[in-house]
């Protein structure tokens, strides 16, 4: 089992002929990925690596069952592109594009909510099931996914796309497999939170531990410590903070565009107290994790 | 984005927003001629970046024009928050009978723009949300639906505010909002909204952001605010290393060689991606090293892209060695970084086997990319070496030499 995605899951690509989407349709299906068509307006006819190309999404959802769309078209037309996969039935949207206005990724998410689908990103690399399937850019080219990902217990999340692969990379080296690695995006409004996901895992049998990456800015670690106190949460979760740096100096800008430390926002140190109240181990570097989470795994089987 | 005060008005007036009479002076004349202009006693606000400027001393109240020009010269020069001020506002002083807090900006947790009113506005909404929490409400509202006064009208009833006040403050209130959202702001804040003694209201002060991402769609707007495309509008002012790594990641389209920030260390850092940077920044100070910098190189910057960067970092006085280091890549190939970073160290005249400490990225086309260090007699790592001992052995060698 996984979350989101297996490898039975058919999915399309928009904005399939740009440079980035041709990559990225070829790493997924040699991943094993079920792609049934993709999408640029006046390309209809062409095919990417076999992946038929259409000029709407219509036209691929009147005759193929759609799971998923990787949506990687350029900013400007990215909220085109996510509307019209919702309102053709599209459950499952995953927004690699970065440098979406707020307003745009909140006009998304709303209409998301409205037609009861699941945004993931903007600004992301996608998701894995490994052994199953991926959906965008995660973990690059397949052989260096297969590298890096394995199949196993523990959920990973991560609002940095890099991070994501970092540590399930550690995680795979020391044993550790994972059942899904989701790249949640950076930006300060995302399709899905960490907490919005923990349901997913909490139902998904064979997760049994989530490990996370987290930086400076926003709420999200605060909504996580709140869910899990709220939801008496069955799995251990390892939480990695990076940025400590930034509580030195309020106002600067680093990394994602959601990571902005101003006035009374959640510093790390604030951020790792309401992590650790809330019974989430906190590892202060990478290599810590797999560690942390057998003894976790122990404390709990 | 931040605008200045003086912006802010102007974007308000632009929507019919009640303001007092005002000038912006950049000396002591202009000073002087704006309060004559007005009559009567006015109010000078230092132009700055931040709050805290009555605090600091760079707001003060004039009763004559002469007076104005004095305190035009007092005030300039007071840094608020390491902000200088180059111009002033001279304001009508308005006599106030009570003031209001209007706020809008994102609930990133709840994915909708909020409006924040208080009846309980000038001074910090935070700490009165703390201690006055029924003079604060919050409301939130659709971004398919049209905005309609309602939203307004709510938010200010929240705070048991009703009669004429009311209905006075529920088209400003409304507007703001437009504006909010027509113009892609993360905050657009009245602080304070005032009655005055004869019932009517006037944005006192206020500021809007702008998100940076959206600057391309309201060229127009800043166009004619007079806010030029350069200007970062930081916390603080770019330095001129930060000025010049901008200019890097802008000289060519691929990949991203961005946030450029100068700090004071000797060792360079040329490292990535978004997440990455923070981790191994971290990690460098946890092993006692001095970062020369911070940046974060992402995508799949070209050779030419990562040559620049390189030649960039070590330009800076006082950087002795570079780092290269990057979380696991899924799109950056390791190659075209390991060709740039050499070729940058070769161009600056230094030896690539001396200069970069530790080259740290693996992922896509590694064997490629150690093909070349190992040409040139670089120290790199794969995987099996953490981002932070990587960063340590770096550091090592920053001390031993």
């Amino acid at each position: 089992m996984s979350i989101l995605i297996n490898a039975d899951a058919t999915f399309i690509i928009q904005g399939i002929t740009g440079r980035e989407a041709v990559n990225l349709t070829r790493e997924n299906l040699d991943y094993g990925a079920k792609i049934v068509g993709g999408v640029t307006p006046g390309r209809a006819g062409r095919d990417v690596y076999g992946v038929p190309v259409f000029d709407c999404v219509r036209d691929i959802t009147a005759k193929s069952h759609v799971d998923g769309s990787v949506v990687c078209v350029p900013p400007k037309f990215t909220r085109d592109a996510v509307f019209e996969a919702l309102e053709n039935g599209i459950k499952l949207i995953v927004i690699v594009t970065e440098r979406i206005p707020r307003r745009e990724v909140a006009q998304m998410v709303e209409l998301a909510a409205l037609r009861g689908a699941r945004i993931i990103g903007p600004n992301c690399l996608g998701l894995i099931s490994p052994g199953e399937a991926k959906m965008g850019g995660i973990g690059g080219p397949a052989a260096n996914t297969r590298t890096a990902y394995s199949k196993g217990p523990v959920g990973v999340m991560s609002r940095s796309g890099g991070m994501t692969t970092e540590i399930a990379n550690t995680l795979t080296a020391a044993g550790l497999g994972q059942s899904t690695a989701v790249s949640i995006g950076g930006d300060a409004i995302i399709g899905t939170s960490y907490a919005e996901l923990m349901p997913l895992f909490e139902a998904d049998p064979e997760t049994r531990a989530i490990a996370i990456y987290s930086e400076p800015g926003g709420r999200m670690e605060a909504e996580l410590a709140d869910w899990v106190r709220d939801n008496d949460s069955r799995l251990p979760i390892v939480a990695f903070m990076a940025g400590r740096f930034m509580d030195e100096m309020p106002g600067m800008r680093f990394g994602h565009a959601g990571t902005i430390v101003e006035g009374k926002a959640d510093t790390t140190a604030d951020k790792i107290e309401r992590m650790r109240a809330a019974g989430i181990s906190v590892a202060e570097r990478i290599e810590e994790i797999p560690a942390l989470l057998r003894e976790r795994l122990g404390e709990t089987s | 984005m931040r605008f200045y005060e003086h912006e802010s008005k102007t974007l308000f007036a632009k929507h019919g927003m009640p303001l007092g009479k005002s000038g912006l002076a950049r000396s002591a004349d202009a000073a002087r001629s704006i309060a004559a202009e007005i009559g009567g006693p006015v109010v000078l606000k230092s132009q700055v970046l931040s709050g805290g400027r009555m605090k600091a001393g760079a707001v003060k109240f004039a009763d004559t024009p002469d007076e104005a020009a004095r305190l035009f010269d007092e005030i300039l020069p007071i840094v608020v928050n390491g902000q200088h001020a180059e111009s002033i506002l001279v304001e009508e002083k308005s006599p106030i009978a009570q003031e209001y807090y209007v706020g809008v900006t994102w609930d990133g947790r709840r994915k909708l723009p909020v409006v924040i009113f208080s009846d309980m506005g000038g001074i910090d909404i935070e700490e009165v949300a703390e201690t006055h929490p029924e003079h604060v409400s919050k409301t939130h509202f659709s971004t398919l639906l049209p905005v309609t006064a309602r939203v307004a009208k709510e938010a200010i009833g929240a705070t048991g505010v009703s009669g004429n006040d009311l209905n006075r403050m529920t088209p400003i209130v409304h507007e703001l909002i437009r504006v909010f959202l027509e113009y892609d702001l993360t905050l657009a804040e009245i602080n304070p909204l005032v009655r005055l003694e004869d019932g009517r209201f006037v944005v006192l002060d206020g500021h809007v952001d702008m998100e940076a991402e959206a600057r391309g769609s309201h060229a127009a707007l800043l166009d004619e605010i007079g806010i030029q495309s350069e200007e970062t509008r930081q916390a603080r002012p770019p330095t001129d290393f930060e000025i010049a790594g901008a200019k890097v990641d802008a000289s060519d389209h691929r990949g991203v060689a961005g946030n450029v920030v100068g700090f004071d260390g000797n060792l360079g850092l040329v490292i990535g991606a978004g997440g990455g940077s923070l981790t191994l920044f971290d990690a460098v100070r946890k092993h006692g090293g001095k970062p020369a910098n911070y940046c974060e190189i992402g995508g799949n910057p070209s050779v030419k892209k990562a040559c620049a960067l390189t030649k960039l970092v070590l330009g800076k006085p006082g950087v002795e060695k570079i780092a290269v280091m990057m979380n696991v890549v899924s799109n950056t190939r390791v190659d075209i970084v390991a060709r740039g970073v050499i070729k940058g160290c070769i161009e600056s005249g230094r030896d690539p086997a001396d200069t970069i400490a530790i080259f740290r990225i693996p992922g896509a086309w590694e064997d490629e990319g150690f093909k070349i260090l190992k040409k040139y007699g670089v120290e790199y790592c794969d995987r099996s070496v953490s981002m932070y001992e990587a960063a340590g052995r770096a550091v090592a060698k920053m001390q031993a030499s």
